[in-house]
């Protein structure tokens, strides 16, 4: 990869890098997570191989308590129901397991999100003629639904954190505020944003999200220039932790970089 | 009980322009040699389904042979998007492509009810998503016991259920592992069905989580060794990652995709000439 690199002291990291490293922080020791592949995935795994060994991962395809020593390249790779404590069927995994609300925490990717969390993942454009058409829903709208509470992670640019999106595919805080609770969704929804260049977090009374955290070597002025919505920021907006060797030596030992 | 026969004659047999067709298979056991069987034989105007459409559905809808897809998912994991698929819908080329789409819990959900022999399905899903006014088979009903509002979705039916299994046993009966995704509900949901099996065997040795289905519930058995080329089967082959790198570009480009496809597809008189046809580099991780 030809990204530009941070330097701070000894180390130097990339900005995807940093932001892998962030989401994998979010999750705690012990918590049952729903992984969507890719950077969820990533960062769920570093969580698993560093603070988090006891973390349950929980793919779509089935694969309850996966715990894979490389990045699967999709959800149904070998490596994820070979190692799962146990692997069921899809409408299982659906029904039993997530609808019934025994997952903590939903790790979800987005194309698009907007300011209360709400989540598009299905066109960019009009949907009867698009302007790009996106893969679409998979398990999000039901993980942004009945999970406990939902990370979203993706990378930071006034085309992906908008206005208002194209398609709600996946609802976070709807129009924000009680949102959820009047519409009876079970789970807390959207909790945190990570991206390339910044945290996020969620007002717990307005559900808008505030800039929360600005990453090493970014300014809060280049986090709302990348931001297409006019984001407010927290009172005790912080720099977030640059990433540890540990992290580091870990994260790449899994990406093979 | 279930007919052994070859993929050709069951594709000839129960599969006809017009039909409803689910070639299921959840990144795991996809079906691909039935697919491109489809291809050879030139239906059109299929309503195809799918939870995850990936490259055997870019293919099927680039080469004319689907009216409409019924899914929750379409991409090609891990290496880019489906060109073909995205084509048809962005531009109408080769013809437009009706779409239905769901989410993962609304389609498994479809193909419980179907399986169950029941008009419909519930589930705790779509609120507030674009996708509960665009989607016209989703609709809403209250729990008549604790009067919760309820996702409602109809029952999938397809004309034809295809899957891969890893064994069939002599009598018929099919035995899969590892990922086993809807398959099992995309047989018990659809009128007709076919299974591509790795090998046919005496008994059967018990996996964790293995799903037998019984020889009663299956139309036609085709003993089609690597028959999920590119994807896995679980025990006998790799995915083959070469072959979905090798493929987006091929698929980004009409004139290629389709010279490809006649080559060695249409060309190819089945799925073990389709193979013999490939360059030996993207066969590497296949007895991997």
């Amino acid at each position: 990869m030809a990204e530009k690199k941070v330097m701070a002291g000894s180390l130097d990291w990339t900005k995807d890098e940093m932001m892998t490293v962030a989401a994998a922080r979010v999750l705690s020791n012990g918590t049952v997570c729903f992984v969507g592949i890719g950077l969820p995935s990533t960062a769920a795994n570093l969580a698993r191989s560093c603070h988090a060994p006891d973390v349950v991962l929980i793919y779509e395809s089935g694969c309850i308590g996966a715990k894979p020593d490389r990045i699967p390249p999709t959800i149904g790779d070998g490596i994820l129901s070979q190692t799962a404590d146990a692997v069921i069927s899809v409408p299982e995994i659906f029904a039993y397991w997530l609808q019934a609300g025994r997952i903590e925490v939903g790790f979800l990717g987005a194309a698009q999100i907007d300011r209360y969390g709400n989540i598009n993942t299905t066109v960019i454009g009009e949907y009867g003629s698009p302007t790009v058409r996106l893969p679409g829903a998979g398990g999000a709208p039901e993980i942004a639904m009945s999970c406990s509470r939902v990370i979203v992670t993706l990378r930071h640019s006034p085309r992906a954190l908008v206005e208002k999106l194209d398609f709600i595919t996946s609802v976070g805080h709807g129009d924000g505020g009680d949102y959820r609770k009047n519409r009876g969704l079970p789970g807390s929804g959207p909790q945190t944003i990570i991206t390339d260049l910044a945290i996020l977090r969620c007002d717990p009374v307005t559900s808008e999200f505030l800039l929360a955290s600005v990453h090493p070597g970014v300014e809060i002025s280049d986090v709302l220039a990348a931001t297409g919505w006019p984001l407010r920021v927290a009172n005790d907006v912080a720099v977030t932790a640059p990433p540890t060797e540990e992290e580091l030596r870990a994260l790449r030992r899994f990406v093979g970089a | 009980m279930a007919r052994f026969c070859t993929l050709r004659d069951a594709v000839a047999e129960h599969i006809h322009d017009g039909d409803t067709v689910a070639l299921e298979g959840f990144t795991h056991l996809i079906p691909f040699a039935a697919g491109h069987e489809i291809i050879r034989q030139r239906r059109k105007n299929l309503t195809l389904v799918r939870m995850t459409p990936d490259i055997i559905y870019d293919q099927l809808i680039g080469m004319g042979c689907a009216r409409k897809l019924i899914f929750s998912w379409a991409g090609n994991p891990g290496a880019g998007s489906l060109h073909r698929f995205r084509e048809a819908v962005e531009h109408s080329n080769p013809q437009a492509l009706e779409i239905e789409e769901h989410s993962h819990a609304g389609m498994a959900t479809r193909y419980q009810a179907g399986a169950s022999g029941l008009p419909f399905g519930v589930l705790r899903g779509y609120v507030g998503t674009d996708l509960a006014t665009l989607t016209p088979t989703l609709s809403w009903v209250t729990c008549p016991f604790t009067g919760e509002n309820l996702a409602a979705v109809p029952a999938l039916r397809p004309d034809v259920g295809v899957i891969c299994a890893q064994q069939a046993d002599r009598d018929g009966n099919v035995m899969m592992w590892g990922i086993t995704g809807v398959q099992k509900e995309t047989i018990l949901a659809s009128a007709r069905s076919i299974v591509l099996v790795e090998e046919v065997v005496d008994t059967f040795t018990p996996h964790t989580n293995g799903v037998v289905l019984p020889s009663w519930v299956i139309d036609d058995i085709a003993v089609v060794p690597s028959g999920s080329y590119p994807s896995y089967a679980q025990d006998y082959s790799e995915r083959s990652s070469a072959f979905y790198a090798y493929w987006e570009p091929i698929s980004k480009d009409l004139e290629k995709f389709l010279a490809w496809m006649n080559e060695h597809v249409v060309a190819s008189s089945d799925h073990a000439a389709f193979i013999q046809s490939l360059d030996p580099s993207l066969l590497e991780d296949l007895h991997g």
